[in-house]
């Protein structure tokens, strides 16, 4: 269970947000620039909130009273950004296995069902620019659960891929959270993309909860899509 | 006619120590000043580009002040090794630190600065020291960049006149360096001596610039197009 309570002064609002997750699909919604992508930053270590407590199970990640801040390397947290993040020098199998400290018959075994489900193995050799769009967010993802993270965030990944790519990877997304079982925290402005997703959805507006009715608009919304 | 290579080896070993230095001392900069912003930054930034606009005699001249025997280090160096800095190979190479440094500093700090810190921030999400991030990712992604900068301050420390002469003075086998050969040699019309050193120095840092532009087309066409681009060039 993840439990985040924040406060971020950001330019142009104040970015205010209260929320737990369970070892679900949770999908962070709502219009670019409110804030989602901070929120993540935040619960990896990125950005340091102004206030607040981030808790992870019994880990305390950042608590403004005790002045507490986990470094992001010690939180134990898969992170797949929008634009892939691939280290372009590294070919896809030193991208998968970079986080893995020691590569044992589990790390090797972790990472020949990640291959598999991810239809990757035929790729380990190439470099990153050699792979297309929807092959580079599935070597991001192999990368962040290679570690075996204990909750994973997903700060729209999906949006750069064409349509069907786009609906291929949403199936796979759902299919990898049940398999592993840990929180998925997806970041999205797509509506339909939230409907689809989201076990959990929280509605965003400048740094704060969306109001009740407009998240009730938003509903009504995609129910005519 | 024996041609003397004794300032060909010393300018090379010269511009080798320098360029160790330099290599080190812009990295350590250029990583702190790159990435943050801060009260004074902008005087440190003007502070350490200054000899690479100043005339290098006023380079020199300044180092005369600080390494000469009346200079704070030099006193310092007098009174604890019994010995002087200037007119000695040691001046040439801190000549040639003082000139290269701007070069080694600026281009470190480009390359920084063209290192996308998501892959930074994605390297630390898996659980990796900064020291890894470092080494890893950040280092090999400037790569290009910061051996550009070395060719720069090799090529400049093997070209250094000005402030060499000030602090090092023209000593044949003990600090002549090429530049000063082909001016002592060209002085006093010795114009074959002369030329060998020009095509000598003009032919080593030719070499240089065109085998780390070549090298860094190459990395640069592998890191965004894949191998099969590179296989083709």
């Amino acid at each position: 269970m993840l439990t985040v309570e924040i406060r971020k002064q950001l330019p142009d609002y104040l970015l205010e947000m209260k929320f737990a997750v369970a070892d679900n699909m949770t999908v962070l919604f709502g219009p670019s620039g409110c804030g989602k992508t901070t929120i993540l930053r935040c619960i990896a270590g990125l950005t340091r909130p102004d206030q607040g407590r981030i808790c992870l199970d019994e880990t305390v990640l950042y608590d403004s009273s005790r002045k507490t801040c986990l470094p992001s390397r010690y939180r134990g947290i898969g992170y797949v950004f929008q634009e892939y993040a691939l280290f372009p020098h590294m070919t896809v199998r030193r991208n998968i296995m970079y986080g893995v400290k020691n590569y044992n018959t589990a790390a090797a075994d972790t990472l020949n069902e990640l291959l598999s489900l991810l239809q990757i193995g035929n790729l380990i050799h190439r470099y990153p620019a050699e792979l297309s769009g929807g092959e580079k967010q599935r070597v991001a993802l192999a990368r962040a659960l290679m570690t075996g993270p204990k909750i994973l965030l997903l700060d729209e990944p999906l949006s750069a891929l064409d349509h069907e790519i786009r609906l291929e990877l949403q199936d796979e997304l759902l299919k990898m959270q049940q398999m592993w079982k840990i929180p998925f925290i997806l970041v999205t402005h797509d509506l339909r993309e939230a409907q689809k997703m989201g076990q959990q959805i929280i509605f965003m507006e400048n740094g704060r909860p969306a109001p009740k009715d407009k998240q009730i608009l938003f509903f009504q919304r995609s129910l005519q899509l | 006619m024996v041609f003397d290579w004794q300032p060909v080896f010393l300018s090379l070993k010269i511009a080798g120590i320098a360029l160790f230095f330099v290599s080190i001392l812009g990295l350590l900069l250029a990583l702190p000043l790159a990435r943050h912003c801060f009260p004074g930054k902008d005087m440190i930034e003007a502070i350490i580009t200054l000899p690479l606009v100043l005339p290098p005699v006023v380079t020199g001249f300044v180092l005369l002040l600080l390494i000469g025997r009346r200079g704070p280090i030099g006193k310092m160096i007098e009174q604890l090794f019994h010995s002087q800095i200037v007119f000695t190979p040691f001046a040439a190479v801190l000549a040639a630190i003082a000139v290269s440094f701007p070069l080694m500093y600026q281009s470190a700090k480009a390359a920084l600065q063209t290192v996308d810190q998501q892959l930074e921030d994605v390297a630390r999400t898996l659980g990796v020291s900064e020291v890894k991030v470092f080494f890893t990712v950040t280092l090999p992604l400037a790569w290009p960049g910061l051996l550009t900068g070395m060719v720069l301050s090799f090529s400049r420390a093997m070209g250094e006149f000005g402030a060499t002469a000030m602090v090092a003075g023209n000593i044949p086998g003990k600090t002549q360096t090429v530049p000063v050969a082909i001016f002592f040699a060209a002085e006093s019309n010795n114009m074959t001596t002369a030329g060998l050193y020009v095509l000598i120095i003009s032919l080593v840092t030719f070499v240089m610039v065109f085998g780390v532009n070549r090298w860094s087309r190459r990395k640069m066409s592998r890191l965004l197009q894949g191998r099969s681009s590179h296989v083709n060039s």
